[in-house]
């Protein structure tokens, strides 16, 4: 049995503890916001935060997550009114929207270390987060406002 | 003008309405008689005046979004289109997702048509809803219905003072006479409250709290996962199998065999060994574990290195013409000077970060699907054909599509899941891996194309030819097509807008290895970056300002008919006939114009390593001019800190989601441009996942899009794929001001620019 705590719940884990965390949330717990984009870190579209980092959820397997405090987009806040999650909408980020869960998880974490980042921060931190539609341009702005920094 | 009838809430949305609501059907519904309707409903009864909107007698209103919603806003726009026309409030609207049904016409969501095709019955239906309500409202206030205006969700008599909402109005409204379409009032731009001034998406609050529904999301009670062995080679038959090590995985229930597509491959399953398991993980690991031996055909021959000699073989001598204009060989024979090149495109996969998914249940001879599909109406055919039942007995919801590209426009993958379900008597999830969609995607045609022009003493060209080889998408449907098809000749090819007295375009056959499909601007793609590179080469040899040079060329202000100048029985105009949306010159010149002057073109100082480059392109009946700013390292590192893209695409109906998708469609270029490739050894795509089919990122895309929609009446046009094909050659063509390398071969990474 692997414990950890999802959202706040404490949860029990009872199977393959090679199966990636990606795959525990979304067939065990129904998290589906959480998505597959690539399987082997390279997308960022399965981002979650494992004690407050931005991590791949398709990389950490079960069995490092004993213990772990994770939290998805769908704990992120309570009535999506994060200042990411509001900066997001104020900017119409998303078009498919299918790798915006990852994209706001990673820019949370960014913010959270460095609240005012500069365009090579931002490069630097969300470089592993692909969007296929294009929406960089609006990602860094809808970063640099819950930041408030000046476009 | 399409005629509108009352329906049947039975008839077609179900349970979509509550009892009580009214219905209004554009179209394609056969007459249903107003009176039989009102028995069968009751008083109670929902209304809908057409296949695309209701009304509840709770006031809500229920816009029917019939086409699939990939990131285009499509979902939102649409429904816009008729909220406005029955002057409703749209937070009082709610838009639910259509099934796949042939009563709501063409869903096919690709071509960039949603908005061109539907923009006047989504119209109708509002203005036919809005009437309805008006002689409800006249009727029962005993008052002329000239004198009974909509405003916002209500009927008001302004004389008296009186009002009634929509929602009261409802099941009066339902009884009266469907208008005629002439009798339709239909607001004036001024009027709109919507139309050219958008809404936020519908789906924007779900998707940033990560409760939208994707195919991959989707779930049936009772539901178990797949994960499929396919042959790497396309074509390949399942010669022997293994899986006694997958058994041993946990979670793993049982193997099924699909059986292989037979030639034309079309939209069928591919076959091969499905492994069955309680989650997506353990299919996963069960197929790891499988042994298949394949026999792989006669694909296996295909290598992308000799095919790509073997088109520029090709595209080397004379070919069948698909237009000529003047006496292009007597030109050539009498010129004095000459310039040729060749040009490049590989095969492209689409990529979408939610890979193909569907989940499907087949149950008592009838299938229920949920797919990300861009065609819910192929996915009944496909799932019909695939399993011997009634494409009425295959019901399609369709989720959101995590990103689209002309991928899902194809259900292979839907019908896998059916073909499962059907075996194993569960519903059954079909989720490929990205390494599936890299390896067995429907590509865009990898293309060759020759190109020479005879050039007069002012550096401009007297003569033109341009020869393409690339195996045509017909062959997913006739093994023998190895021609460019009509369609895809008039993408960029035959309708080059040139004014140049001798003029022939032609096209050599070429063989499909793998299966080619549409993506993003499709055949535009390599014709526009050919064309588009050629004219930036001219110019450059007469030394010659780019866009002074190019409008020259283009020649004075014309609507033009190709099909008077040796056209070959082609579709150019995408399937739209030339008075209502015609070839204009001045339209693109005009593009051109604009783009030159919000980038500041003409006051550019190029550098060594720092340059502008220009192209411009009609696609999908838009024009589009785009400059692009770049910048090289000397690392050979390639920067585009700006991209300008002016756009003439009609009337816009939401110009914030317009403008999103050209900045995308930047992006998507500079993927084209810069990285994308797929290549073949043995019949086997080279590519898996990310790191060998790399796709922009931050870092790497344009820092940023300006984009200038132009003012226009016009009818509305396409805006989803139109941005690439210019944006692709205008970035080339800036690296050979920057560089002096002249980019004839995409991508870009495979040319040393240092």
């Amino acid at each position: 049995m692997i414990p950890c705590q999802v959202n706040g719940v404490q949860r029990s884990f009872d199977g393959d503890p090679e199966m990636p965390l990606l795959w525990y949330l979304r067939d065990q717990l129904q998290l589906t916001g959480s998505k597959y984009g690539c399987g082997i870190g390279l997308c960022g579209a399965c981002t979650v935060h494992v004690d407050g980092a931005a991590t791949r959820s398709c990389l950490m397997t079960m069995s490092s997550a004993v213990g772990k405090d994770i939290v998805t987009i769908e704990g992120l806040s309570t009535n999506g009114d994060h200042p990411v999650q509001q900066a997001w909408k104020a900017f119409n980020v998303p078009q498919c929207g299918y790798c915006q869960s990852g994209q706001i998880m990673q820019a949370v974490a960014l913010l959270k270390g460095k609240p005012k980042p500069t365009d090579q921060d931002i490069d630097a931190a969300m470089q592993g987060n692909i969007c296929r539609c294009g929406t960089y341009q609006r990602i860094r702005q809808a970063i640099k406002q819950a930041g408030g920094v000046q476009g | 003008m399409s005629e509108v009838q009352l329906v049947s809430r039975r008839g077609f949305l179900g349970s979509l309405f509550s009892a009580g609501a009214l219905i209004l059907a554009a179209q394609l519904l056969p007459v249903k008689a107003r009176d039989a309707l009102a028995a069968a409903e009751g008083s109670e009864s929902p209304w809908y005046p057409s296949v695309y909107l209701g009304l509840e007698p709770s006031g809500t209103v229920i816009i029917v979004a019939h086409r699939s919603e990939m990131g285009t806003g499509i979902r939102t726009a649409l429904p816009t289109v008729a909220a406005d026309e029955l002057d409703a409030d749209w937070q009082r609207v709610k838009v639910e997702q259509a099934i796949g049904d042939p009563k709501y016409g063409d869903q096919n969501t690709d071509g960039s048509k949603s908005i061109r095709d539907f923009y006047d019955p989504l119209r109708q239906a509002g203005a036919t809803a809005r009437l309805m309500l008006e002689r409800a409202a006249a009727a029962k206030w005993g008052v002329p219905v000239a004198e009974c205006q909509a405003r916002h969700h209500q009927i008001v008599h302004a004389a008296s003072g009186r009002s009634l909402g929509y929602g009261e109005l409802a099941t009066l409204a339902a009884q009266q006479p469907v208008p005629k379409p002439e009798e339709l009032r239909f607001k004036s731009p001024s009027e709109f409250r919507y139309i050219g001034k958008g809404v936020p998406i519908v789906d924007l609050d779900a998707i940033c709290t990560g409760k939208a529904t994707y195919g991959i999301d989707a779930q049936m009670p009772g539901m178990v996962y797949a994960a499929i062995a396919r042959s790497p080679v396309i074509g390949g038959k399942l010669k022997s199998y293994n899986d006694q090590d997958t058994r041993q995985v946990r979670g793993v229930q049982q193997t099924v065999v699909i059986p292989p597509a037979k030639p034309p491959y079309a939209f069928q399953a591919l076959g091969g060994v499905a492994v069955i398991a309680d989650s997506t993980w353990a299919a996963m690991q069960g197929r790891q574990q499988l042994k298949v031996e394949w026999d792989p055909g006669e694909n296996a021959s295909y290598d992308s290195e000799a095919y790509k000699k073997s088109l520029f073989e090709t595209a080397e001598k004379p070919q069948k013409a698909v237009r000529n204009v003047g006496n292009v060989d007597a030109a050539f024979a009498r010129a004095s000077k000459v310039h040729e090149a060749e040009y490049y495109v590989p095969l492209l996969a689409h990529a979408p970060m939610e890979p193909p998914a569907a989940v499907a249940e087949y149950k008592d001879g009838k299938v229920v699907a949920w797919a990300a599909t861009q065609n819910p109406q192929a996915v009944q055919a496909t799932v019909a054909s695939a399993l011997g039942i009634d494409k009425k007995d295959v019901i399609c919801h369709v989720t959101l599509l995590g990103g689209g590209f002309g991928r899902k426009s194809k259900p292979d993958y839907v019908a896998e899941a059916a073909i499962l379900s059907k075996q194993v008597g569960k519903p059954v999830k079909v989720a490929w891996s990205r390494e599936d969609d890299t390896h067995f995607d429907y590509y865009n045609a990898v293309a060759a194309m020759y190109m020479k022009a005879a050039l007069g003493a002012d550096g401009k060209p007297t003569a033109w030819l341009q020869r393409s080889v690339f195996p045509p998408i017909t062959s997913l449907f006739d093994v023998d097509a190895v021609y460019g098809d009509p369609a895809h000749l008039g993408q960029g090819w035959i309708d080059v807008p040139f004014d140049i007295p001798n003029l022939r375009a032609e096209n050599g056959p070429a063989k499909a290895h793998v299966r080619i499909g549409w993506l993003r601007s499709v055949a535009n793609i390599y014709h526009g970056f050919a064309i588009q590179s050629f004219i930036d080469e001219l110019a450059a040899a007469a030394g010659r300002d780019r866009v002074e040079y190019f409008l020259e060329v283009l020649g004075r202000p014309r609507k033009i008919d190709f099909q008077g100048e040796g056209t070959i029985n082609a579709d150019y105009n995408y399937g739209k006939p030339l008075d209502q949306y015609p070839v204009d010159t001045g339209r693109l010149r005009h593009v051109i114009e604009v783009v030159a002057e919000r980038s500041g073109w003409a006051n550019k100082k190029p550098s060594k390593g720092h340059a502008w480059g220009f192209a411009a392109h009609r696609s999908f009946l838009s024009y589009v001019a785009a400059v692009v700013e770049v910048e090289v390292d000397d690392q050979g590192q390639v920067r585009i800190p700006r991209v300008d893209l002016a756009v003439d695409a009609g009337r816009v109906v939401h110009p914030e989601r317009v403008q999103a998708q050209f900045e995308g469609a930047a992006v998507f270029a500079t993927g084209v441009a810069l990285m994308n490739e797929i290549t073949a050894v043995q019949g086997q795509i080279q590519q898996s996942n990310f790191q060998d089919y790399p796709v922009p990122r931050i870092n790497e895309a344009p820092y940023e899009t300006h984009v200038y929609l132009v003012p226009s009446n016009d009818l509305p046009v396409g805006v989803g794929e139109p941005g690439v094909p210019p944006t692709i050659p205008a970035i080339c063509n800036a690296l050979f001001v920057a560089t002096g390398k002249r980019i004839r071969q995409l991508p870009i990474k495979n040319t040393k620019l240092i």
